[in-house]
Formats: structure tokens, C-alpha cells, sequence
């Protein structure tokens, strides 16, 4: 088989305006979502994530106005996600010129959300993030940001959400994340043995061996945001050193 | 000047990428959801996601049937893309059977997903494209290596019955026709408005075609 495994950055948006990590040295305005945008695509990622994470509900017409401008001048897949609870929330987001839309909190709360989305749009658009946190053994599901515990084996959501009809799953291990220490690859593995549906590895990626490590383990994409941010790895080199240790990528 | 290219609105998906494309592209988009204003055009773009049966419904509800016949018949351009691919053969199998436009000469089928063979369904990913020796492959991938990865979303795959109407072969646990090139007739499984600069490439090649043809004329 040949399909590519997606190098994916993950920006996160407040107010329309990129807020983690933007030290980019050379873009007239770093926080500008099309800008940096732009310079991913140059550089060759697979896909674009963006997260809204916008607290005020009357400035989320501002992400619709980036996503709008991104899909307009950016011509790669979008995801978006963040503060979405309604399916007429997925359509203004798709109308806009998403591609993907990505639940989390609001698909745990209210999991009809997934089959209703998935129906409407098809399962290619519906994403369903999952914000891991290990728990002895097993990982529990956390929501609101990482800020609650569900009492919700992860394994166990996996195959409820596949079932319910989400094309995709965004893993993220609360652990892991922001320690530069690696994906959690026991995590990721028992997931995609999990289910039949690509799995992004999120959370911890420091180093380009992490990349491969996690592909390895069954991930059909890899997801990064502040090791991108920072320059301090560029998907141009990421790229070449995941071909060399015969992982395919575009 | 920049060539005009008509894009047909028919409620199936969103139009604002393909149509910001090909003005990056260089042309002059305006988009129809009348059959008759077609033709006024010398090159159209059918795009479309979403399911066969009602796509096709809406198509001859609107007669956009005849209109697109007319249109491909006389030697005007067309580009189809995903559904607006799948819609040009005789017949689908998505959800029952299901009559196309019938310009291309063939069937639609479904892909078999695979466990073993990690083949997932929708097919949602980069994949690479064997372009053919056709003449007409060569007009469309100008530019563009063999080999090339593009993006696709679908369930379904196109068999045409002429092999020979082939522009690109992807490998997805079998070997499917991933677009068409016979003569004025140019039509594409995967999205070329999402797959960066060789998606755009793509496009340009039809932009040109369509000026070369409109300057022929």
C-alpha cells in the first residue's frame, strides 16, 4: 500500500491570532494564521489542524474569517476544532473551507454529535480528538482542556467513536505533551490495534526519531505544534529523515 | 485576457476552493447553477462531494445532464473532480445502482476494505499517481512527475471500460483508475484544489488548455 503517513502542525488560534509558539523571524506578522499557514504548506505539510481556542463565543465569527482566508490561500486540507457543539456549527466550519471538523469535549457530552455529523457530512469530515491521561494501567479520557476527568477508558471510547462514525482519531497523551520526551507509544499502539481508522499521534514528539518511532506503532499521521513553531525542526528535514528510515511520506 | 471557466453549483460540497485555485490559476471563475447559462462558456468544471444518487438527481433535475453532453460533445472543455468524476460513467453502485451521465463508458464500484492489508475506507490520504502514456495524459500532468502524490477522499473507484481513456493509475490495495484524459475530457478521483503545488500545477494545465483552445477557435 502507498499512502503517505500526514505530517501535520497544529496551530492554535485565539481571536484570530496564533497564539503558542509563533517565533517565526522572517513573516511580517507572526501571529497571522494565513501567513504561517502559507509557510507550512511551503515547507511540505500534509495537512493543516487548527484549534480554536477562543473563550468568548462572540469572537468565534473571527476563526470562520481565518479559516475562510487560510482555505483561500492555503490549498491543503484543514481541520478544525475547538468550541464545536452543534452540527450547524460543523456546517458554518465546512462552509467556510474546512475540510475535517475535530470534537472532543462536546462529542464525550453529547455523543450523538459523532453519528449526526458523520451522517450529515460523512465520516472523512468527523474527527475525534482524545486527550489521554495514564491511569495505572489503563489511560482515562479527560475533556475541557485536559481540566476534567471522565471516568472513560480510552481503548474503551476508541471503538465507541469508530462505531459511532468518526473517520478519525486525534490522540493526544496528556503525559506526554509538551515534554519533548516522545509520543507515548504503548498508548498509540493499543489504539490503532483498536480500531480500523487513521489514528494523528499527538504529544511529545521533541526529536525526529519520536516521529518514526510512533509510525512504527501504527500511526497514520503525526502531529506537532511548538517543535515547528520554534524552527527548531522543519517538515522539509523531518520529511527526509522519515524516508531514509523507510517511512513513506510525500 | 484570462480565460472564463464556469463552475457547476449543485449543492454538493464547497466550491470556494476549487474556485480560488483556478483564479490563482489564472481565470476568470464564475459559477452557474442554471444549465442553460453553460453555454456561454468554453470550459467547465463539475466538482462535487457527497453521494452519487442524489448528485445525479439534482444534476438531471436541473437538466444539467443534456447540458454537460452538449457541452463535452462540441468539444468544450471539462474537468471533473471526485464525485464530479464519478458522475461521468454509465453506472454506480454507491448505495443500489444508479445511472450516470454515461459520457464515459464504465462502472462504479466499492473499494473492499482490508485489515490485513490496512486498507481503510473512505481512502483518505496523499497516494501517488502512474501517469500513462496517452497523449492526453500528457497535456494534463504537464509539468507534473510520475509518481506524484495527491489527496484523496472516496469510497468508490472508477472502471472505465476503454482502458485506454486512463490518464493516472493509484495503487489502494488494487491498482484504480485514478483519472481520465480523452480528448477535451479531463476528470480526476482526487482533489487537485488540496494538493498543494502539484494540485495547482494540474489546474494550471486545464487553464492553458482552455486558452489555447479558446485562441484555436
Amino acid at each position: 500500500m502507498s499512502s503517505a503517513i500526514r505530517v501535520i502542525p497544529c496551530l492554535d488560534v485565539n481571536a484570530g491570532r496564533v497564539v503558542k509558539g509563533t517565533n517565526f523571524i522572517d513573516l511580517r506578522d507572526a501571529g497571522d494564521p494565513v501567513e504561517i499557514a502559507k509557510r507550512y504548506n511551503k515547507e511540505g505539510a500534509d495537512e493543516l489542524v487548527f484549534l480554536d481556542i477562543t473563550a468568548s463565543s462572540d469572537k468565534r465569527d473571527i476563526t470562520f474569517e481565518v479559516v475562510r482566508q487560510t482555505a483561500e490561500q492555503v490549498f491543503i486540507p484543514l481541520t478544525v476544532g475547538g468550541g464545536i457543539r452543534t452540527v450547524d456549527d460543523m456546517r458554518k466550519l465546512l462552509k467556510a473551507g474546512a475540510d475535517k471538523i475535530s470534537i472532543n469535549t462536546s462529542a464525550v457530552e453529547n455523543p450523538q454529535l459523532i453519528s449526526s455529523g458523520s451522517k450529515k457530512f460523512g465520516s472523512q469530515c468527523i474527527v475525534v480528538a482524545i486527550d489521554a491521561k495514564r491511569d495505572g494501567k489503563s489511560w482515562s479520557v479527560y475533556t475541557h482542556g485536559g481540566r476534567t476527568k471522565k471516568n472513560l477508558d480510552v481503548i474503551e471510547w476508541a471503538k465507541i467513536v469508530v462505531k459511532l462514525g468518526a473517520g478519525e482519531i486525534l490522540l493526544t497523551s496528556m503525559d506526554r505533551d509538551g515534554t519533548k520526551d516522545g509520543y507515548d507509544l504503548e498508548l498509540m499502539q493499543k489504539v490503532t490495534n483498536a480500531v480500523n481508522v487513521p489514528v494523528i499521534a499527538s504529544g511529545g514528539a521533541g526529536k525526529k526519531e519520536h516521529f518514526v518511532d510512533v509510525c512504527n506503532k501504527g500511526a497514520s499521521a503525526v502531529l506537532a505544534a511548538s517543535l515547528f513553531h520554534f524552527k527548531e525542526l522543519s517538515i522539509s528535514d523531518l520529511k527526509k529523515y522519515m524516508r531514509k528510515n523507510n517511512i513513506e511520506v510525500r | 485576457m484570462n480565460p472564463k471557466i464556469a463552475i457547476i453549483d449543485y449543492g454538493m460540497g464547497n466550491l470556494r476552493s476549487v474556485s480560488k485555485a483556478l483564479e490563482l490559476c489564472g481565470a476568470d471563475v464564475e459559477i452557474i447553477t442554471e444549465a442553460k447559462q453553460l453555454e456561454n462558456y468554453k470550459a467547465v468544471v463539475l466538482p462535487g462531494v457527497g453521494s452519487f444518487a442524489p448528485a445525479i438527481e439534482i444534476l438531471k433535475e436541473k437538466k444539467f445532464d443534456k447540458a454537460i453532453k452538449k457541452h463535452t460533445d462540441a468539444g468544450k472543455m471539462f474537468l471533473g473532480i471526485c464525485l464530479g468524476f464519478q458522475l461521468l460513467f454509465t453506472k454506480s453502485y454507491e448505495e443500489g445502482e444508479h445511472k450516470g451521465l454515461d459520457i464515459i463508458k464504465g462502472t462504479v464500484k466499492k473499494f473492499k476494505s482490508s485489515k490485513a492489508k490496512k486498507l481503510i475506507i473512505p481512502h483518505m490520504c496523499w497516494n501517488r499517481v502512474q501517469i500513462t502514456k496517452t497523449p492526453y495524459a500528457k497535456d494534463m500532468y504537464g509539468k507534473i512527475k510520475n509518481e506524484t502524490y495527491f489527496y484523496f477522499v472516496h469510497s468508490y473507484y472508477c472502471c472505465p471500460d476503454d482502458k485506454k481513456v486512463i490518464a493516472t493509475y493509484t495503487d489502494y490495495g488494487l491498482n484504480f483508475c485514478s483519472s481520465v484524459a480523452v480528448k477535451n475530457i479531463w476528470a480526476c478521483q482526487f482533489h487537485p484544489e488540496k494538493s498543494s503545488t502539484d494540485g495547482l500545477m494540474l489546474l494550471k494545465n486545464f487553464v492553458k488548455k482552455v486558452k489555447s483552445d479558446v485562441i484555436g477557435n
